[in-house]
């Protein structure tokens, strides 16, 4: 049986550089538009590094302002200065 | 301790803000400082096992909650500056919030009420500190749902005194009896029906439909409050799934215990969710996905891959999970055909589908939409447009622990009602299901005490003897303006105003209009 880890954001401005990093660390990661809001999942593991988010939004960016635009999760959560990761074991 | 370097990491931050805040407690014992601790049967041999994986502290918390908020407000006043309520799909969507209101945001506050009392319970500080903020979310959500509220209670009937109703009405007894449930039992029975069941496993089923549903309706007010609130809930799903790892890894003599709980209120659960499933068939003008296809993503596939990943703990996907998903496809025409028949005791309107509705149930319910219910809602259509309007006057027999009426029909023949009996010391007890007859005998003690709508009224304790005298007194429902058949009410027909762009009344005339 697949195991799919998720994570949904609010589709606003955030959410297209979350996108944007998500996908470029995680490409085999899909994501779905749904009406307010974005919905990535990937199988078993999802990363989100700071690094990544840094670049694509051209500042520093702490981990947890993602508190700020995630709408919901599933898988178990990984968190630390530099990155956020959901997986299954 | 050395914090010359400019920033403490978050895992330093977390453990100097909230275990070093912690002391061992020196002239009190600790059982007496946390007497409901123990008599659950829960094993705690090391409170420093727990994990917050987001390890939040005070300072960060104030300053994210701070800036949902004044992102939140500013949406709700340009809402109401602008009119928003002008720009929904249509009137019948406001009966969706009606329910939300009364049904749902209540229930925030009682898990507000809820986790400020188990996070006086628990003798491990990060336990404590993840309840206490919890706490402070959930009452955040009450608030803010009642604040976006407020605009559609200017314009729109039904919407006036729904804390009041919550206690009263017959069918909101479910959600309450369902936290009342929670909330009375011990704290770690509490975090495993609201953290993990509900909130981890359930939750994403209420919400993301609902706002969704909100946004494809041209809701922005509740679109706006919905993913705020959730906002704060991926905290909290993450706490749910914690709490019961860290319950499992603590003792193996905590497994049959936890499993239990999770039997128990993945039932409640999954019973309480019917109103969502209607909400989402029926009561959304536009419709973002069929109950169905929203069971199937966050229960069988979302709560598949997690149970999967439990099993190493022994334990197994909840009791009657087959039961639950093959009603996936009745629960939500079963609750609304009830709620339709039962419209002059609810404080919001019902109707029958238009035909491009009922062709949109045809197809998403392949196998049980046009075999089971669309003949009696067509023939109900009939009645109503010829003049008479169906109203079932007679009351329901309710399932002792869910509260639901006894509607739902058997798992493996759908012209049957699921209906079970009991004897308990010299009375006859009713359930709808194995499932809930299952948790009456795990604690017949705490069941025979539930306060039944149907049996209140019919005791005498509700205000009168007639569905008028209950329904306008006791409930504070204005019988035939809040409620009924929505075509050719007050609301119906001031949304043809809206629409028709004639003069609109004021608001001191809404409720008197015709
Ligand atoms: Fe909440
Ligand atoms: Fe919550
Ligand atoms: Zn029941």
């Amino acid at each position: 049986m697949s195991q799919k880890v998720f994570i949904a954001f609010q589709d606003n401005d955030n959410a297209r550089y979350l996108v944007e990093a998500v996908m470029q660390d995680n490409p085999e990661a899909e994501v779905q538009h749904q009406p307010a809001m974005i919905r990535i999942e990937a199988e078993k593991r999802l990363v989100i590094n700071r690094a990544t988010m840094e670049e694509t939004l051209g500042r520093e960016w702490d981990v947890q302002e993602m508190l700020i635009d995630v709408i919901s999760i599933g898988g178990n959560v990984d968190e630390d200065d530099d990155h956020f990761i959901l997986q299954w074991n | 301790m050395a914090i010359k370097n400019k920033k403490l990491n978050l895992k330093d931050k977390y453990q100097y803000l909230t275990r070093d805040m912690a002391w061992e407690p020196t002239y009190q014992k600790k059982e007496d400082i946390y007497p409901d601790e123990q008599f659950e049967g829960i094993k705690i041999t090391d409170w420093s096992q727990w994990e917050d994986p987001f390890r939040l502290t005070m300072d960060a918390y104030w300053k994210y909650q701070a800036e949902k908020e004044k992102k939140l407000y500013a949406i709700f006043d340009a809402f109401a500056q602008n009119n928003g309520h002008q720009n929904i799909t249509d009137a019948r969507y406001v009966n969706a919030l009606k329910l939300f209101l009364s049904g749902v945001s209540p229930l925030e506050y009682a898990a507000f009420q809820g986790y400020a009392r188990v996070g006086r319970q628990f003798s491990g500080a990060g336990a404590r500190v993840a309840c206490q903020l919890q706490a402070i979310d959930e009452l955040r959500h009450s608030q803010t749902q009642q604040h976006a509220m407020s605009h559609y209670n200017k314009h729109f009937n039904g919407l006036h005194d729904a804390a009041h109703q919550h206690d009263r009405i017959w069918f909101l007894s479910v959600p309450k009896s369902f936290f009342d449930d929670a909330r009375s039992a011990g704290p770690f029975e509490f975090l495993t029906a609201i953290s993990f069941s509900f909130e981890y496993v359930l939750t994403n089923l209420l919400f993301v439909p609902f706002m969704s549903g909100a946004a494809y309706n041209g809701d922005m007010a509740t679109v706006t409050f919905g993913f705020s609130a959730q906002s704060d809930e991926a905290r909290h799903m993450t706490l749910g799934l914690e709490v019961i790892k860290f319950i499992l890894e603590q003792h193996e003599d905590n497994v049959p215990i936890i499993q239990r709980w999770i039997d128990k209120w993945f039932w409640r659960g999954f019973r309480l969710l019917s109103l969502v499933g209607m909400m989402m068939d029926y009561m959304l003008p536009n419709k973002v996905m069929s109950w169905a296809e929203a069971w199937e993503v966050y229960y069988e596939q979302n709560g598949g891959a997690l149970f999967k990943d439990l099993e190493r703990y022994g334990i197994r996907p909840p009791k009657y999970q087959d039961v639950a998903n093959a009603a996936k496809n009745h629960v939500s025409h079963q609750a609304w055909g009830t709620f339709y028949q039962y419209s002059q005791a609810t404080n919001f309107h019902t109707w029958m589908p238009e035909e491009e509705e009922m062709t949109w149930l045809s197809e998403k319910y392949p196998e049980t939409f046009d075999k089971y219910y669309r003949a009696r809602f067509e023939h109900w259509d009939k009645e109503q447009k010829e003049g008479r309007r169906f109203y079932n006057n007679t009351l329901p027999q309710l399932c002792q622990v869910c509260q639901i009426p006894v509607i739902f029909t058997e798992k493996d023949d759908p012209s049957v009602f699921s209906h079970r009996q009991i004897k308990h010391e010299g009375e006859r007890y009713h359930f709808c299901s194995d499932g809930c007859c299952d948790i009456f005998k795990n604690e017949p003690e705490k069941y025979i005490q539930a306060w039944l709508p149907v049996h209140q009224i019919y005791q005498g304790n509700c205000g009168g003897a007639d569905v008028a005298t209950v329904v306008e007194k006791y409930y504070h429902i204005n019988l035939g303006v809040d409620n009924m058949e929505y075509h050719g009410s007050p609301d119906h027909q001031r949304w043809l105003d809206i629409k028709g762009l004639k003069p609109l009344q004021s608001n001191s005339e809404k409720k008197t209009a015709a």
